[in-house]
């Protein structure tokens, strides 16, 4: 048994199923030379031509261009520039009617060209010396993206790090009417090898296999001719039926090989790229041509003169038909791409893009719109025809019941909407049509239901997130009325501001070590009141000669002189340092996001004191400013919760939720934490002077 | 100027329902004509009386569904069920059986499930089967071939004895069926059956004259018409060749195992295949689109249970012809069948790597 690599080399192709062979018409267009299109009053040139996104726009209304200036630049990797196709003025920049089966308005670019064709200074790169990654950016900033069809950026396809065994090179161009590559590879086929020669300096693939339909032979020897001092590259005559020009199915003809279901071909070591591309790639590295203009076959019998077009991006279609005699009918179709997967357009002032293979305006008879739809037969031949090997029948069936767990159980998401099955059906139901429905259905769905879900992953969050505050609320307050209990036992209804500090220390102590008895924690309170008392009258005579901040002062001054507001922050202040010791001592376990966030900041204000600062500083520096702090948690709060519903898209563990809100909170408030450290700074400051006095 | 917005694909093939219902409908040419010359014009009459009662009866319920009915009787679907219906049952039976069996066929079997596309069976062989449950009489007389019979028979005669049971000579169809041994003959099948019921071997039967050959007399060519007209089929990719081969195989299969089992109480395959309706239903009817299997394997699957069916009803069952009940049988199996022989999607694994 002959490896695979074998029997490539000794020629086999292989088959795939289903296909139809419709009546190609290529005869029409193929027989002359590609003719030059004159240059249009008007070039429209669509901001983005390629699957991706638009690159940055660089020039203004009223800017002069030069041919081969870029007009937009590639901000990140999925993005490729348009360039002017000529010298000219930029008349305009505003939504026009798209190129794309929807006619949605896009943004595009309306160039007054002046009729001279002058230059930008073009820098060609030495092929031979310059290195990868140098060609590869020219491939970006050239513009280049798949020119078969799908306008997939070039340089992200030939960029890969995968090992690649085959380089495909697509020139089967299976669509009836379309002959832009026969004849592109009858004139260029050279460049086109030159083109390949680059391809292959970046993929560096086992070989390169060249597939051309049979019906072709003139484009067949051309490029054979043109390959013939290359040892591994194979022209390869794949039988004239459509769509063997799909990449799927060009991958089967030519290496028997299926790209797996969700995969890339690239998975499998194929890398595939159409002839046009790999020309523009020759242009753009060889000669620093940008992609600018490209073939576009105009056909069909409203034609005096059927032909291919070397024509500028953003030639309006009208010009290009006029060009080669247009005579529309009542009820004209102008489709652009062929007769199986192109689609009408709505208007001609659309114009040619990167991916625009072909301009075909049909009379009635030559293709008779299908409007008789009656009932599927069954007759299956649309499952004879189907590349996919899908059931097309059952697709539809389903499609109507609008079944999207059937409709995937059927892989309708494999469907390429080659409309091979649509091709082939008796009873002409528009069957492509019913699936593309089907498809944005699902879509939507799919779409809707992530959204509900993530609303409902909020509103959970939301609601663990509230009952946690209420529990926590409610656990405070029940600790506070047992200390308060605890208080009045121990001393009365004394309210002075030390003895609410001496409460604190008391249930610090409390917290950190193991049960006291009742009667050493009096003794223990009694003794830290003597102290705390001590300390205050000391911090009161020294607050006259401080330079600390005023505002500071004031805060701790004043709940001497008011008893109400005394217990207030006597009581916040509890709830911080039982805070604080919590955190010290590492009990976190339950904590919900907003005491994460209080506890962060509490340990931003530790860590930024200096002093030799133990537990009990720290409950101090905090202790006397409890309204800023509640303040500062209140917004921290908020932040948070504006951050949580921002940044949680799925249900996420409690956990995750913690740390989220720590991280963003403690870092977009500096002010806070600085305002904390400075408070902490100026206490330790004033308690060491204290201990040292 | 306003431009027409149209889906793709805009290319068609030209081939439409219409005009495959109407070639499969002029594949039946040469059976019909055959057995207009070698059984009488009967029936010519049974044709004409199916087709008028099924544009009827489907004008009838188009109208009543409020679909347009010129359009809908142009897809030539309703001609056709008629005529496989007039061509299966005996030609001279009475007028009122075929009228009948065809409004059954398209208002019961066809339009209340749906219309086009959308019966599970076959209309014409449900229609059949009705008939031979509810007149067995009618439906089992067949004449012999004009050959064979003692009285002949003009066209006249034919329209006589559909429309009065008698011909224009005043012979009850009882007695034309008689042959000219004097013998009341049924068909070859009919008559096996019987005389091995009775007893005789095969051998002896086989004496009979309305054997001929290796089937019997008349039926051989008309079993040869219908396979030529479904060869024609065949090759007009009208049909697929799956049914036909899978029907006419599993009963030649089975036919030849049997009979080599036992030669004196089993008919040899090539009776089998040349003999009833054998032909008319492997290429005509087992392959109607709409009540068959859709996928390539289950049409392998369809045709063999229908040839099993056809076996098995005919040396055991107790109707002397089965295609009509093998392929109702089959039809029901066709969901069962189809989802199970999904083909593999390209890129996905077969369903049996799965697991
Ligand atoms: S359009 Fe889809 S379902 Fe139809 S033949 Fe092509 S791949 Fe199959
Ligand atoms: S080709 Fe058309 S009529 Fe035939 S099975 Fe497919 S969808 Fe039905």
């Amino acid at each position: 048994m002959p490896s695979l690599f074998q029997q490539i080399q000794a020629g086999k192709v292989w088959d795939f199923h289903g296909g139809i062979h419709p009546p190609t018409r290529k005869q029409q267009s193929s027989q002359k030379p590609i003719a030059v299109m004159p240059l249009p009053d008007r070039l429209y040139i669509p901001l983005r031509q390629h699957i991706g996104v638009a690159g940055v726009l660089l020039v203004r209304t009223g800017d002069r261009v030069l041919k081969g200036q870029p007009l937009t630049a590639a901000d990140n990797s999925m993005a490729v520039p348009v360039h002017a196709p000529t010298s000219g003025i930029v008349v305009n920049i505003a939504p026009h009617t798209s190129p794309h089966p929807s006619a949605m308005p896009e943004l595009t670019l309306t160039l007054e060209p002046d009729g001279q064709d002058e230059w930008r200074i073009r820098e060609p790169l030495n092929f031979a010396t310059c290195d990868n990654l140098t060609l590869l950016n020219r491939i970006q900033e050239s513009g280049i993206a798949g020119m078969g069809g799908a306008g997939f950026p070039t340089h992200l396809k030939v960029g890969m790090t995968q090992p690649v065994d085959y380089l495909i090179i697509n020139a089967v161009e299976c669509e009836p009417y379309i002959s832009a590559d026969d004849l592109l590879m009858q004139e260029a086929a050279t460049t086109i090898v030159k083109g390949i020669d680059i391809l292959c300096r970046l993929l560096a693939p086992k070989a390169v296999l060249i597939g051309i339909e049979d019906d072709k032979p003139i484009a067949t020897a051309a490029m054979m001719a043109a390959c013939n001092q290359r040892e591994h590259y194979y022209v390869r005559s794949v039988p004239s039926k459509y769509p063997s020009g799909g990449e799927k199915q060009l991958i089967q003809l030519l290496t028997n090989k299926e790209v797996p279901n969700g995969r890339r071909p690239v998975d499998i070591g194929i890398v595939m790229q159409n002839v046009g591309t790999a020309f523009a790639v020759a242009q753009a590295v060889l000669d620093d041509h940008p992609l600018i203009s490209r073939i576009v076959t105009v056909t069909g019998d409203t034609l005096n003169q059927p032909q291919n077009m070397l024509a500028l991006l953003g030639t309006p279609v009208s010009a290009l038909l006029d060009a080669c005699g247009f005579q529309p009918e009542a009820q004209q179709r102008v489709i652009m791409g062929g007769p199986m997967m192109g689609f009408t357009l709505p208007d001609l002032s659309v114009p040619v893009v990167k991916t625009t293979n072909c301009i075909l305006a049909p009379t009635a008879t030559e293709l008779p719109a299908a409007n008789n739809e009656i009932e599927c037969i069954r007759c299956s031949s649309c499952a004879d025809a189907c590349p996919a090997s899908l059931l097309p029948q059952q697709l539809l069936w389903y499609s109507k019941a609008k079944d999207s767990t059937k409709l995937q159980e059927y892989n309708l998401a494999d469907c390429i909407e080659c409309g091979a099955c649509a091709y082939v059906c008796p009873s002409e139901i528009p069957l492509v049509q019913y699936y593309r429905v089907a498809k944005a259905e699902i879509r939507e769905q799919q779409h809707e239901a992530l959204k509900a879900e993530q609303a409902k992953a909020r509103f959970e969050a939301r609601n663990a997130r509230l009952e946690q505050e209420k529990q926590q609320r409610a656990e405070r307050n029940q600790q506070l009325a047992a200390t308060r209990k605890q208080q009045q036992q121990a001393s009365g209804a004394d309210s002075t501001v030390a003895d609410a500090l001496a409460r604190i220390k008391a249930k610090q102590a409390q917290s950190l070590s193991t049960e006291p008895s009742d009667k050493m924690q009096v003794q223990a309170q009694r003794e830290l009141k003597k102290q705390q008392a001590r300390a205050y009258q000391q911090d009161k005579a020294d607050a006259s000669q401080t330079i600390a901040p005023a505002a500071d002062n004031a805060d701790n001054s004043s709940p001497a002189v008011n008893s109400k507001a005394a217990s207030v922050a006597a009581a916040l202040a509890r709830a911080k340092a039982k805070k604080a010791a919590q955190a010290n001592t590492g009990i976190s376990t339950d904590i919900i996001t907003d005491t994460a966030v209080e506890v962060t900041e509490n340990s931003v204000a530790l860590a930024v004191t200096t002093s030799p600062a133990t537990p009990v500083t720290s409950a101090d520096t905090i202790a006397p400013d409890p309204r800023k702090a509640a303040v500062a948690a209140a917004l921290a709060r908020a932040k948070a919760r504006q951050q949580q519903q921002v940044q949680t898209p799925t249900e996420p563990a409690q956990a995750n939720n913690n740390n989220a809100a720590i991280n963003t909170v403690t870092e977009p408030d500096p002010r806070k934490a600085a305002i904390a450290a400075a408070i902490a700074r100026a206490k330790a400051k004033k308690q060491a002077d204290s201990e040292n006095s | 100027m306003s431009f027409k917005i149209a889906s793709s694909p805009h290319q068609h093939n030209q081939r439409s329902t219409a005009q495959i219902m109407r070639l499969v409908t002029l594949a039946c040419l040469p059976g019909i004509i055959l057995q207009a010359v070698m059984f009488g014009y009967g029936v010519i009459i049974q044709l004409a009386l199916a087709i008028i009662t099924a544009w009827c009866s489907e004008a009838l319920i188009l109208r009543l569904r409020n679909k347009p009915v010129l359009a809908r009787l142009k897809d030539n679907s309703a001609l056709l069920t008629a005529v496989l219906l007039a061509i299966a049952i005996p030609p001279y039976a009475p007028w009122w059986l075929i009228v009948i069996g065809t409004a059954f066929a398209i208002i019961m079997v066809k339009q209340l499930y749906g219309g086009l596309g959308n019966n599970i069976f076959n209309p014409a062989m449900a229609a059949y089967v009705l008939l031979l449950v509810s007149f067995p009489l009618q439906m089992t007389q067949w004449l012999p071939p004009l050959s064979l019979q003692s009285i002949s028979l003009t066209p006249l005669d034919a329209v006589c004895s559909i429309f009065s049971q008698f011909s224009c000579s005043g012979f009850s169809l009882s007695q034309l069926q008689s042959g000219i041994d004097g013998i009341s003959m049924a068909t070859p099948l009919d008559t096996l059956r019987t005389d091995l019921n009775r007893g005789l071997t095969l051998d002896e039967s086989w004496q009979r004259p309305v054997f001929f050959a290796f089937a019997g007399t008349g039926w051989l060519w008309l079993n040869l018409a219908y396979l030529a007209g479904g060869l024609l089929l065949i090759q007009q990719k009208i049909i697929s060749w799956r049914i036909p081969v899978a029907v006419l195989g599993s009963l030649f299969v089975l036919a030849a195992v049997s009979s080599l089992a036992s030669s004196d109480t089993f008919a040899g395959p090539l009776f089998h295949l040349f003999s009833g309706g054998t032909m008319l239903a492997a290429f005509f009817i087992a392959t109607d689109p709409v009540s068959a299997s859709t996928t390539d394997k289950g049409r392998l699957y369809y045709g063999a249970l229908i040839g099993m069916l056809v076996f098995l009803i005919r040396n055991f069952g107790g109707y002397p012809d089965a295609y009509a009940f093998a392929i109702l049988l089959a039809n029901m199996t066709v969901p069962l069948i189809d989802y199970y022989t999904r083909p593999r999607t390209y890129g996905h694994r077969a369903r049996s790597e799965l697991k």
